[in-house]
C-alpha cells in the first residue's frame, strides 16, 4: 500500500502561515509587553533594595561556609554527628523550651479558634442581616489578621512583660483573625434547611446556630484549627526573637553571639519539629476529612 | 393543633413502650459521644495546663490590658512626627515592597526547575524525587525570620538580606506548590506528545508546561501578596524594609507613629490583595477550559 503524504500548494501554505502569524501577533505583543514591565520593576526594586550581586558572588560562599561551619564542632574535632553528646548538651534545657513553644501554639490556637469561631457567625451573611454588625466583624478581623503577629507581640511584651504570655496573645489575636474569615466562609456555605426548620419551629438565634449551624460546619473549623496549629508551630519558635517566649529566643542568642553547633542542633531540632507536627495533623485532618465523607 | 396535641399524648402514654423499642436513643451517653468528650476534656485540660504554665495570672492579665488600652489611646491620632520621619518610613514602605517582589520572583525562578524534580510524574527517578521532597520541606521549615538573621551574618545588615531571606524561605514553599501543580496535571497531552515521537523533555515542555504555567504564575501572585505582610516584619532583626522603623518606634513608645506606620501597612497590604487578585482572576479567566 503507497502512503503519500499531501502537500498543500505553496501559495496556500504561506497564506496560511501568516493567517497564523497574524493572529498570534496580539498575544506575542502582549505577553512582551508584561515581560518589559516585570524587568522594569524588578531592576526599580532591585535598585531601592539595594540588591548588589558582586556582594553576593563575594559573600555568596559564606552562606554555605556558614553551614559548613556551624555543624563543625568547637574543638575542631570534626562534624558535629560524631559527637552527638557534645552537640546536644543542652538537651534538657531546650527540649523543655520546645515544648513550651508547642504549648503557646497549642493555647494561641485554641484562644483564637474560640474567638474565631464566636466571631465567624456574626460576620457570614446569612446569619446576621444587619450589615453594620456583619460588616464591624469582617474590619476587626481583617485587621486582627493583617497586623503580623510579631508586631503584635513586640506590643504585648511592652504592655505584660517579657515571657510566653504576650506570644500566646498574640497568636491568639492573628489566628482569630485568620481563622474568623475562614470559619465565616464555612457558615456561609452550609445547607440552609436545617436553619429554616429550626426557626421555624420557634428556635431562639442562638439555638438557631447551636443546633442548626454548628453540628454542620465543626469538622471543617476543626480541620482549619488543626492548619492554623501548623502555622502556629512555626511562629512561636520565632516570637522569642522579640522576647515573647519559646525556643526562639535561645536562637537568636546562638545565632547573634556565634555559637555555632548551638544553632545547628537548634535548628535542626525546629525543623525536625515542625515536620513531625505537620505530619501528625496532615493526618488527624485526613481521618477528620473521612469522617466529614462517611457521614455525607 | 388538636391533632398534634392528641399524637403528643399519645406518644407520652406509650413512653415505656417507645423506651423499650428505641433503647439507643434513650441511653444518657452513647459510646461515640464518650469518646469525643473524653477528647474534649483532654484538649481543655491541656489548655489549662497551657495557661498555667505559661504565666497566665489574672493579675498580670488585667494590668497588662489597662496598660495596653491606655497605648491605644496614645495612638491617636496616627502622626508621623517629622517630615524627615516620614520620608524614612515611606523609603522602608519601598524597601518592604521591592523586597516582597525580589523575593518572591527568584524565589519561584529557583524553585521552577525544583518543583519538577520533586514531582512524582516529572522526577528522574524515586531517589532524586524523594531527596528534592525533603530538602524542601527542611528548608520550608524554618521560618523567614531566622533565614533573615542567618543572611544578615553573610551579606551584613539591609534590605539585600531581606530579599535573599524571602527568596530562600519561599523556594520551599514553590517547590512544593509546583511540584504539587505537575503531579496534578492531565496525563495525556505528554502520552499524545509521547505517542508522536516525543521524549521526555519533550514531553514537559508540550504536555505539562502549557498546563501548570497558569497555575503556578497564580501562586506567584498569592504568595508576593504573603511576602509583603512576611517583608513588612523582616526589618524587626535588620534585614530592610519598614520592620526596623516600626519596632524601632515601639521600643521608643512613640505610639504615634506606630499607629500610623500600621495603618500605611494595612492600607498597602489592601492595595496589594486588591490588584493581585484581580489579576488572579484575569489569569483563572484566561486559562482554557
Amino acid at each position: 500500500m503507497a502512503t503519500a503524504l499531501t502537500h498543500l500548494p505553496d501559495d496556500r501554505l504561506s497564506e496560511l502561515l501568516h493567517g497564523y502569524r497574524a493572529a498570534s501577533r496580539g498575544q506575542r505583543r502582549r505577553a512582551l509587553i508584561l515581560a518589559l514591565t516585570i524587568a522594569a520593576l524588578v531592576l526599580l526594586a532591585g535598585h531601592v533594595a539595594e540588591v548588589d550581586l558582586g556582594r553576593l558572588w563575594q559573600h555568596g560562599g559564606a552562606f554555605f561556609g556558614y553551614f559548613d561551619r556551624v555543624t563543625m564542632l568547637e574543638s575542631g574535632a570534626g562534624r558535629v554527628w560524631t559527637d552527638p553528646a557534645e552537640w546536644f548538651w543542652g538537651w534538657r534545657k531546650w527540649s523543655l523550651l520546645l515544648a513550651d513553644t508547642l504549648l503557646i501554639a497549642y493555647v494561641g490556637t485554641a484562644l483564637g479558634a474560640a474567638g474565631g469561631f464566636v466571631l465567624s457567625f456574626c460576620a457570614a451573611s446569612n446569619l446576621v442581616r444587619n450589615p453594620w454588625a456583619r460588616g464591624a466583624a469582617r474590619r476587626f478581623l481583617e485587621f486582627c489578621r493583617t497586623v503580623p503577629d510579631i508586631v503584635f507581640a513586640l506590643i504585648f511584651v511592652i504592655a505584660f512583660g517579657l515571657g510566653p504570655l504576650p506570644g500566646v496573645l498574640a497568636i491568639a489575636i492573628h489566628s482569630m483573625g485568620a481563622l474568623g474569615k475562614l470559619f465565616s466562609e464555612v457558615v456561609e456555605n452550609i445547607d440552609m434547611k436545617p436553619m429554616e426548620g429550626a426557626s421555624a419551629a420557634g428556635a431562639s438565634w442562638a439555638a438557631v446556630v447551636r443546633y442548626a449551624v454548628v453540628p454542620q460546619v465543626l469538622p471543617n473549623f476543626a480541620s482549619y484549627a488543626l492548619l492554623r496549629f501548623e502555622v502556629n508551630v512555626r511562629q512561636a519558635s520565632v516570637l522569642g526573637f522579640v522576647g515573647a517566649g519559646g525556643i526562639g529566643q535561645d536562637l537568636i542568642e546562638a545565632i547573634r553571639k556565634f555559637y555555632y553547633n548551638d544553632v545547628a542542633a537548634l535548628l535542626l531540632l525546629i525543623i525536625l519539629t515542625v515536620m513531625l507536627i505537620d505530619l501528625g495533623t496532615e493526618r488527624l485532618r485526613h481521618r477528620l476529612i473521612g469522617a466529614m465523607e462517611a457521614r455525607a | 393543633m388538636n391533632r398534634s396535641l392528641s399524637l403528643r399524648d399519645a406518644a407520652l402514654a406509650d413512653m415505656a413502650g417507645i423506651r423499650a423499642r428505641h433503647p439507643t436513643v434513650f441511653l444518657p451517653l452513647p459510646a461515640s459521644r464518650l469518646g469525643a468528650l473524653l477528647l474534649c476534656a483532654a484538649a481543655l485540660g491541656l489548655l489549662v495546663f497551657g495557661l498555667w504554665r505559661l504565666d497566665f495570672s489574672p493579675a498580670r492579665l488585667v494590668d497588662g490590658f489597662a496598660q495596653l488600652f491606655h497605648f491605644l489611646g496614645l495612638m491617636i491620632p496616627p502622626d508621623p512626627g517629622t517630615w524627615s520621619r516620614t520620608v524614612l518610613i515611606l523609603k522602608g514602605l519601598a524597601e518592604t515592597l521591592a523586597i516582597a517582589l525580589l523575593g518572591t520572583l527568584g524565589a519561584a525562578i529557583l524553585a521552577f526547575p525544583l518543583g519538577f524534580l520533586a514531582a512524582r510524574n516529572t522526577s528522574i527517578n524515586r531517589a532524586v524525587q524523594f531527596l528534592s521532597r525533603r530538602m524542601l520541606d527542611g528548608v520550608r521549615g524554618i521560618d523567614a525570620l531566622i533565614w533573615a538573621l542567618i543572611w544578615v551574618s553573610v551579606v551584613g545588615l539591609g534590605p539585600f538580606a531581606g530579599v535573599l531571606a524571602i527568596l530562600t524561605s519561599d523556594i520551599g514553599t514553590f517547590g512544593k506548590l509546583f511540584s504539587e501543580a505537575i503531579e496534578a496535571a492531565d496525563r495525556k497531552p505528554v502520552e499524545g506528545v509521547t505517542a508522536s515521537g516525543g521524549g521526555k523533555l519533550h514531553g514537559i515542555r508540550f504536555g505539562v508546561l502549557p498546563a501548570v504555567l497558569p497555575v503556578m504564575a497564580g501562586h506567584v501572585l498569592y504568595m508576593f501578596e504573603s511576602n509583603t505582610r512576611s517583608s513588612t516584619i523582616i526589618g524587626i532583626v535588620g534585614a530592610g524594609g519598614i520592620g526596623l522603623m516600626l519596632s524601632e518606634m515601639i521600643r521608643t513608645l512613640e505610639w504615634n507613629v506606630v499607629s500610623f506606620i500600621v495603618l500605611l501597612i494595612l492600607v498597602t497590604v489592601a492595595v496589594i490583595d486588591a490588584m493581585s487578585g484581580r489579576l488572579r482572576a484575569a489569569l483563572a479567566g484566561a486559562r482554557p477550559a
